[in-house]
C-alpha cells in the first residue's frame, strides 16, 4: 500500500510543467554509480494484511491484558480513561507540527500552557517546560542546567535513583570533564542503607541529584537534605512520580532547585518503555537556563488572549551552539494526554491513585511477611514497591509465576550487587486483590517446591 | 471567542473521573504527617467539560490531516491510519519494558526487523533505536564519533565541521558533545565551500556534520568530494538524516561516504508529530562505529528467537530510559512493510517530482536563489515582495486565508527572506495547483492591496501576538 495520489497522467503533466521527461533527468548531480540502489525489503502488504500481521506479533507478547503485572521499576501501569485515549485520537492534535505558527497551533499551545501549569502545581516549582524526551533525559538535562548555572563540574546522585537514569546521566557528563559522584547503596541485615548524601557534598558539586519515591519505592524524609547542599553552593535537584506527588511532599516542599521526572504513569501506555514524558521544572531564578521549549501567553493584534512559544532566544535555532541544550522536538502529544488525565483526575482524583498505590503495596508487604522463605527488606517509610528477598533466584521465581499468568518483579541484582537475590514488586490502582492474594499463593508455592523453609 | 483554561471553568468539589474504593484494607502504618503534601492544586472538572475543552482546542490547530502542510524540512506527509490501530494493540501497548523476553518476542521482532530494514535503506547497518528524536539522535551519534577518536588515541580531535546552511540543532549538539565549531559556507551554487572546507581539515576535527540533500533543498555536487576530504583527514561524516526523504530509492546515505545519521522516524517514515513530539532519532552507523552504539541493541539467536544484548563494553552507554519510543518505532515499521522495497523505491522518486513541479511554477513570481534542479524541497526568497513592504512573514500569514500551512520561513539563514517549502509525495495534483494559485494570488495582493497581507491572518480565531512582549515578560502558567 502506498500513499502517493500521482497518476501515470500526472506525473507527465508535472514533468512537462518541469520541462524534463524523466524523474532521473532531475537527478544528473547523484554521481551514477550510488544512484537508484536495490533494496532487499519484503514486498508491501495491504492495509488487511498489516493488520492480521501485526496483530499476529502483538499476540505473542504478554499484556496488561492477559497477565497481572507486579512489574514497575520506572514503568507503571495506571488506568487509563477513555477520554484521554478518546481525545488524543483527534488528529489536528496528532498530525500537527511543532506550533511555529501560532494563529493555527492554539489547541497546541493552550494544551502545553495547561500542561505546564499543572505539572509546575504537582512538582510545587515556579514554571515547567513544555516536556523532554523522558525522565532519564530530563534528569540528565538538569544535571546540564546545575552545572551551567553553578559554573562547577561535580555531580553527586544518589545510588537509590533508577540505574538507567544514572547511565544517561553518565552518557550525557562524561567526555566533558564532568566528573559523578554515586553514593554506595549497601544491604545491611535486613536494612537498604544508603551512604549519607550530604556528606559527598562539596564545594565544586554543582548539584545533589535524589530520586523521590526512591528507586526502591522509599519516600524516607528529605528534611534539611536541601539546606545542606544550598550550604555548599550546590543545586537540589528532586526526580519524582509525579502519581506519588498525589500524597506525598512535592520536590519544591523539599526545597528543590530543579524538579524532574518520568510523566509516563499521567495517562501514556507502558509501551514496551515509550513514548514517555519527561518533566523538568524548576525556580524562577533558573528560567534562562532551562532547556526545551517554553509556552507563555500573549496577547494578539486585537487584545485576545492567546499562546506562543517564548522564550526562544535559550533555544538551538535561534542560539546555535550557544544555546541551553539541543532539544526541539520533544513529548508534545503525551504531554496533552498527561494534560488531559490532571484535569479529568483533579486534586482528588491524583491523591486517589496515590492512595490507592500505597495501600495495595502496604497490603502486599504484610501477606509477604507471612509467607516463609521471603523477606520484605526494610527501605523505610514505601510508597507503591517493595525490595523482597527471595528464596529463589528472582529469574527462577519469575518464570514460576508467569506459568500462574502473572509477570513478577524486577530482578534487583542486575544493577546492585548487595541486593542479588531480590526482587523489586510494584503495585498501583489496577492490581485486584484478588490479584495480590494470587501472587502471594504463587510465590509462596514455588517456593514450597524447592523445598525452602524459613 | 477565547477558550476558556481549565483552571477558570474548576469548580470546587466537582469529579472528572472516579476509581474503585480500595478492595484491601488502609495501611496500617499510615502516611507520616511529615510525608504528606500539604495541598495540591488542580482543576476540578467533569468529564464531559474536559471532553469539550480539547476538542475545542483541537478545533484550533491544524494538522496534516486538517490540509496542505508544505513545511520545509519537516516532512509533513500524510500518517497512515492504521498505525494508529496498530500501535493500540495490547500487544504493544501494554507491555513492560522489563517484562521476561520470551514474553516478549512480537514486540522485539519489531524492533529486530526495523533495525534491519533501516540498515538497509540507508547502507549503515549498525542500528540503534533507542534516541527519542532527531536531535537526541544528533546527540549520540556525535558522542559515537568522539568515542570512536579516544578508543584509537586520537584526542587532538576536538572541532566539528558545520556548513553555515546546517540546522540549529547540529551547532548545538556539537556543543552539548563537548566539541568546539567550525562554521564552512557556501558557494554560489548552494553547496558546501569545498575549497573552504580543505582549508579547515586538519587533524584537530573530529568530523563534519552534513545534510544532503541540504536545507536549500539541493543534493550538494561536491557531495563525494566532501566524504574524501573529510575522511583522508583522519575525521569522520555525520549525516543530518531530517532530508532523508528525498533519498529514499535515490541513494544510500552510506553510498555518499556518511559514517553514521540518524532518521527522523516522524518525517520521513510517516510517524505522525504530535505537535511536537513523540519522534524517534533511530541512529544509523557504518560498522567501524557499531561497537560504540548505545546499550542495549536488539539481536537474533541462531534460534530465531530475539534479545537484548547489553554486553557491549564500548558501548556510549545509555541514551534514553527503556527501549526508546516504541510506540514509533511500531507505527514506522508499519509503514515500512505497507511500501515494502518496490514503494520505498518511489517515495524519493514522488516527492522529488512534486517539489520540481512546485519549483517551476513559482520560479517566476518568487525568486529562487539557487535555481537548480532540487530534491525533495526548494527555498525561494520574498526579496522582490519585500521591495514593496511586504515580508515572507505577511506572507506566510495570509497564506493561511487560504487554508494552507504556511512554509517553514527565515530558514535557512543563507537566504534572504526564505521560504522553505516541501510538499512530500503523499499530495495530488491539485492539491499542489491550488498551493500554486494561493501563492501567485498573494504576490498579486502584494502588488495591489499590500495592507491586506500586511495583516493577516483574517479567516482565524486569533490574529498575530505581541511575541516580544510575551518574551518581555513571560507568563508561563495560569
Amino acid at each position: 500500500m502506498e500513499f502517493v495520489p500521482n497518476t501515470d497522467q500526472d506525473s507527465e503533466q508535472m514533468l512537462q510543467a518541469i520541462g524534463v521527461q524523466t524523474v532521473d533527468e532531475l537527478l544528473e548531480v547523484v554521481p551514477a554509480a550510488v544512484r537508484r540502489p536495490e533494496m532487499e525489503l519484503p514486498p508491501p502488504l495491504t492495509e488487511m494484511e498489516i493488520a492480521a500481521e501485526m496483530r499476529r506479533l502483538a499476540e505473542q507478547n504478554a499484556n496488561a491484558h492477559s497477565h497481572s503485572y507486579f512489574l514497575g521499576a520506572g514503568a507503571y501501569f495506571h488506568y487509563i480513561p477513555a477520554a484521554v485515549s478518546q481525545l488524543l485520537l483527534r488528529s489536528e492534535f496528532y498530525t500537527a507540527y511543532t506550533p511555529y505558527q501560532p494563529e493555527i497551533s492554539q489547541g497546541t499551545l493552550q494544551a502545553t500552557f495547561e500542561f505546564q501549569s499543572m505539572i509546575r502545581s504537582i512538582l510545587g516549582m515556579d514554571v515547567a517546560n513544555a516536556s523532554m524526551y523522558d525522565g532519564a533525559t530530563a534528569m540528565a538535562e538538569a544535571a546540564l542546567m546545575a552545572i551551567a548555572a553553578t559554573r562547577r563540574d561535580r555531580v553527586v546522585v544518589s545510588g537509590s535513583v533508577h540505574p538507567e537514569y544514572r547511565e544517561v546521566l553518565d552518557s550525557y557528563l562524561k567526555g566533558r570533564g564532568f566528573q559523578i559522584v554515586t553514593s554506595s547503596v549497601t544491604k545491611q541485615g535486613d536494612r537498604v542503607v544508603e551512604e549519607d548524601l550530604a556528606s559527598l557534598v562539596d564545594d565544586q558539586t554543582a548539584c545533589l541529584i535524589v530520586q523521590y519515591p526512591n528507586f526502591f519505592g522509599g519516600i524516607g524524609s528529605l528534611e534539611g537534605l536541601a539546606d545542606q547542599v544550598h550550604a555548599r553552593g550546590a543545586l537540589f535537584v528532586v526526580s519524582s512520580d509525579p502519581i506519588a506527588l498525589g500524597i506525598l511532599k512535592s520536590p519544591g516542599e523539599w526545597g528543590a532547585d530543579i524538579a524532574v521526572g518520568e510523566g509516563q504513569g499521567l495517562g501514556a501506555a507502558v509501551a514496551y518503555g515509550g513514548p514517555y514524558l519527561g518533566l523538568l521544572a524548576c525556580r524562577e531564578k533558573y528560567l534562562r537556563q532551562m532547556p526545551g521549549r517554553l509556552v507563555g501567553a500573549a496577547r494578539d493584534s486585537q487584545g485576545r488572549r492567546g499562546f506562543v512559544l517564548t522564550l526562544q532566544a535559550r533555544e538551538q535555532h535561534i542560539r546555535r551552539e550557544k544555546a541551553t541544550s539541543n532539544i526541539c522536538t520533544s513529548e508534545a502529544l503525551v504531554a496533552t494526554g498527561a494534560a488531559i488525565y490532571m484535569a479529568l483526575m483533579g486534586p482528588q482524583g491524583l491523591a486517589q491513585v496515590a492512595r490507592l498505590c500505597y495501600d495495595k503495596a502496604h497490603y502486599l508487604a504484610e501477606k509477604l511477611f507471612a509467607v516463609d522463605g521471603f523477606n520484605v527488606l526494610d527501605t523505610g517509610p514505601f510508597f507503591n514497591e517493595i525490595v523482597v528477598q527471595c528464596p529463589l533466584e528472582p529469574a527462577e521465581l519469575n518464570a514460576a509465576l508467569l506459568a500462574q499468568g502473572i509477570v513478577g518483579g524486577y530482578d534487583l541484582g542486575r544493577s546492585y550487587p548487595d541486593l542479588k537475590g531480590c526482587m523489586l514488586l510494584c503495585t498501583t490502582e489496577i492490581n485486584s486483590r484478588a490479584q495480590i492474594d494470587h501472587l502471594v499463593a504463587s510465590l509462596h508455592s514455588a517456593a514450597a517446591l524447592k523445598g525452602v523453609e524459613r | 471567542m477565547t477558550e476558556p483554561l481549565l483552571s477558570e471553568i474548576s469548580r470546587p468539589g466537582r469529579i472528572g473521573h472516579r476509581l474503585p474504593e480500595a478492595d484491601v484494607p488502609p495501611a496500617s502504618s499510615d502516611l507520616p504527617a511529615a510525608l504528606a503534601r500539604g495541598g495540591l492544586e488542580l482543576p476540578e472538572v467533569a468529564e464531559n467539560d474536559v471532553v469539550r475543552h480539547f476538542v475545542h482546542l483541537s478545533t484550533l490547530n491544524y494538522g496534516v490531516d486538517t490540509g496542505f502542510y508544505p513545511l520545509g524540512s519537516c516532512t509533513m506527509k500524510y500518517n497512515p491510519k492504521i498505525s494508529e490501530d496498530v500501535a493500540r494493540y495490547p500487544g504493544f501497548a501494554a507491555i513492560h519494558p522489563y517484562q521476561p523476553e520470551e514474553t516478549a518476542q512480537g514486540a522485539l521482532r519489531v524492533m529486530y526487523e526495523l533495525q534491519e530494514a533501516l540498515g538497509e535503506i540507508s547502507g549503515l547497518r549498525a542500528v540503534s533505536l533507542q534516541p527519542a528524536a532527531g536531535a537526541h539522535g544528533e546527540l549520540t551519534g556525535m558522542m559515537m564519533i568522539r568515542a570512536y577518536h579516544e578508543a584509537r588515541g586520537d584526542s587532538a580531535r576536538s572541532k566539528v565541521i558545520i556548513p553555515d546552511s546546517a540546522h540549529g540543532t547540529n551547532p548545538a549538539t556539537a556543543t552539548m558533545c563537548g566539541f568546539a565549531t567550525l562554521p564552512v559556507g557556501s558557494d554560489a551554487r548552494g553547496n558546501v565551500d569545498i575549497e573552504q572546507l580543505r582549508g579547515l581539515l586538519d587533524g584537530n576535527v573530529a568530523g563534519m556534520m552534513l545534510t544532503n540533500p541540504n536545507t536549500l533543498g539541493l543534493f550538494d555536487e561536491n557531495m563525494m568530494a566532501i566524504s574524501e576530504a573529510v575522511h583522508a583527514a583522519g575525521a569522520l561524516m555525520y549525516g543530518d538524516g531530517a532530508n532523508l526523504n528525498a533519498l529514499l530509492g535515490v541513494a544510500r546515505p552510506a553510498d555518499l561516504g556518511f559514517d553514521v545519521m540518524h532518521i527522523n522516524l516522524h518525517k520521513t517514515f510517516a510517524t505522525p508529530h504530535g505537535g511536537g513530539g513523540p519522534g524517534s532519532g533511530t541512529v544509523v552507523a557504518r560498522d567501524i562505529l557499531a561497537p560504540y552504539l548505545p546499550v542495549p541493541l536488539i539481536r537474533k539467536r541462531a534460534d530465531g528467537s530475539f534479545f537484548l544484548d547489553y554486553d557491549m563494553p564500548d558501548s556510549i552507554g545509555r541514551v534514553r530510559s527503556f527501549n526508546g519510543s516504541f510506540g514509533v518505532l511500531v507505527r514506522a515499521y508499519v509503514y515500512i512493510r505497507a511500501l515494502g522495497a518496490s514503494g520505498l523505491r518511489n517515495v524519493g522518486n514522488d516527492a522529488i517530482l512534486n517539489a520540481n513541479y512546485l519549483r517551476a511554477r513559482l520560479e517566476h513570481a518568487f525568486e529562487v536563489p539557487y535555481s537548480r534542479a532540487c530534491m525533495h524541497e526548494f527555498v525561494m526568497t520574498g526579496r522582490r515582495q519585500k521591495a514593496r513592504g511586504v515580508r515572507t512573514l505577511d506572507m506566510a500569514k495570509r497564506l493561511i486565508d487560504y487554508g494552507i500551512h504556511p512554509p517553514t520561513v527565515y530558514f535557512p539563514l543563507i537566504v534572504e527572506e526564505a521560504m522553505m517549502v516541501e510538499p512530500t509525495e503523499t499530495e495530488s495534483k491539485e492539491t499542489l495547483d491550488a498551493f500554486v494559485d494561493a501563492m501567485l494570488s498573494i504576490a498579486r495582493e502584494a502588488e495591489e492591496n499590500p495592507d491586506l497581507v500586511r495583516s493577516a491572518p483574517h479567516t482565524t480565531r486569533v490574529s498575530r501576538f505581541d511575541e516580544t512582549a510575551a518574551a518581555r515578560q513571560p507568563q508561563l502558567h495560569w
